[in-house]
């Protein structure tokens, strides 16, 4: 039982180390963003669709927040793959498998960035340990250090997506088992949380474009137009 | 500060190639000590290898010793820093002028790169994704018009930079006035806001699905919410509330009524 369980986990969480690395260390080609890395978590589960949705739910949200350099930022790589995962499973008619799998990768991502922030220490540790090697130009001292930082980022993607999917899978069957709101109801204020966050977050990012107000407001109103055609 | 004129040459294809694809893990031992400087270090290592002597000279490891030291940079514009760079030690630049160029090189290449990519070129890309997803794309189509899209532009970036920054050298600085990196940023801007408005409540539409009057309700309460953290939501960030409101939604959810 234990043996299937860890065989049936390492899969994603290989997906999750590699995604987690994306993120930051290598090679940043944006393959770690909520929409491709949950997709991929959900075709992994067999199920693309579920992985998509989860994917665009979470983008909304992520699109807020700009990885900008030293600032702190929740690592989506892995977070994505828990979240695409978890609700790639779930999804087939259970009301609350949306809202539960969402607040597993919100909960993956707060813990996941909070270790890139240990991992960029530990680089920094293991930097200053081979100081000297590095002041006296030392090849050997510089590709260590991106081998160690590269390897770390690796292990630390895969291990938070593994405790993550191993922590949530018997809290998301509990919950799902005693969820209590309307299935329409559940859907809709995951997507009214997360649309009001991509909202606000276009907002703040892009406010300071000239007629920025003039084009979120055509956009919306096209959107609408769209919308009420179809 | 005068610089010296570069002469007219480029770097052979085995050692660009090399540079390029160490530029992909040019944070590889990001941390908060030396930043990108180990990685600056270890991108531009091949072409030092050029320096007369080779690796056993004492320039080589002067060279490399220098560069490991701390430097900041978008990892997609650090390429123009390591071209410069190397083209620099190559031509026997003072090590002194070397380290003011470097210091003076990090501020812009961060903020300049900051602005064009994380806060426009990208979430452009995720936009014109979400788009796609709001008009009924499949999922392969999706992620295949995000990433070709985005990197696209990320590609691109990442040779120009190298490329410019080698050809160059110490006069670098002038292509930081390229078009694409001084009003980029305005009018990928303007696209996306125009986007953000077509494709969220698309995206929205999709997701729900439930019918049109749910879809409505999802998209007043998210324009109203968005207004209200638009206004107000400048000192936390967005996800950490919906972390919250849905942490108390699945409370309420669970708890027999």
């Amino acid at each position: 039982m234990t043996a299937t369980l860890l065989l049936d986990l390492f899969p994603i969480a290989l997906l999750g180390a590699l995604l987690g690395m994306d993120v930051v260390t290598f090679p940043q080609a944006m393959i770690s963003r909520p929409i491709v890395a949950a997709t991929v978590a959900g075709s992994f589960m067999g199920n693309p669709g579920g992985g998509m949705i989860m994917g665009v739910v979470l983008e909304l949200l992520a699109l807020g927040m700009l990885p900008f350099g030293a600032s702190r930022y929740p690592e989506w790589g892995s977070a994505s793959v828990v979240g695409g995962a978890t609700y790639a499973v779930h999804a087939a008619n259970l009301p609350g498998a949306l809202a539960v799998s969402l607040l597993a990768a919100l909960v993956t991502a707060l813990v996941s960035g909070w270790s890139m922030v240990k991992l960029r220490r530990l680089n920094a540790a293991h930097a200053t340990r081979r100081r000297d090697d590095l002041e006296a130009g030392s090849p050997s001292a510089v590709i260590g250090n991106q081998l160690f930082g590269l390897t770390a980022d690796l292990v630390r993607g895969g291990l938070v997506t593994f405790l993550a999917l191993l922590l949530f899978r018997p809290v998301v069957d509990l919950l799902l088992a005693r969820w209590t709101t309307d299935a329409a109801y559940s859907r809709g204020v995951v997507v009214a949380i997360v649309a009001a966050v991509s909202a606000g977050a276009i907002w703040k990012i892009f406010h300071t474009v000239n007629h920025a107000r003039l084009y979120l407001l055509a956009g919306l109103a096209t959107g609408a137009a769209i919308l009420i055609i179809r | 500060m005068t610089a010296p004129q570069p002469p007219a040459a480029s770097l052979p294809l085995g050692i660009w190639i090399r540079i390029y694809l160490r530029l992909f893990a040019v944070q590889g031992a990001w941390n908060y000590e030396t930043l990108i400087g180990n990685g600056i270090a270890f991108c531009m290592e091949p072409a030092l290898r050029m320096l007369p002597g080779g690796t056993k000279s004492q320039r080589y490891t002067e060279a490399l010793g220098r560069h490991a030291r701390y430097f900041n940079a978008h990892p997609y514009l650090a390429g123009i820093a390591v071209g410069a760079l190397a083209r620099a030690e190559l031509d026997g630049v003072p090590p002194a002028l070397i380290e003011r160029f470097r210091t003076a090189l990090g501020g812009p290449l961060g903020s300049v790169g900051d602005r064009l990519v994380w806060a426009s070129w990208l979430p452009l890309c995720s936009l014109v994704a979400l788009a796609a997803f709001g008009f009924g794309a499949r999922p392969g189509v999706i992620i295949a018009i995000f990433l070709g899209l985005y990197n696209a532009g990320h590609l691109w970036m990442r040779a120009w930079g190298l490329r410019t920054g080698f050809e160059r050298g110490l006069r670098v600085a002038d292509s930081l006035g390229h078009p694409v990196l001084r009003q980029g940023p305005q009018y990928v801007g303007s696209a996306a806001a125009l986007l953000a408005g077509i494709a969220i409540p698309l995206a929205v539409g999709r997701i729900v699905m439930e019918g049109r009057t749910l879809a409505g309700e999802a998209i007043i309460g998210a324009i109203v919410g968005g207004a209200l953290l638009a206004r107000f939501g400048e000192r936390v960030d967005g996800w950490r509330i919906a972390l919250v409101a849905l942490a108390v939604f699945v409370l309420y959810s669970v708890i027999p009524k």
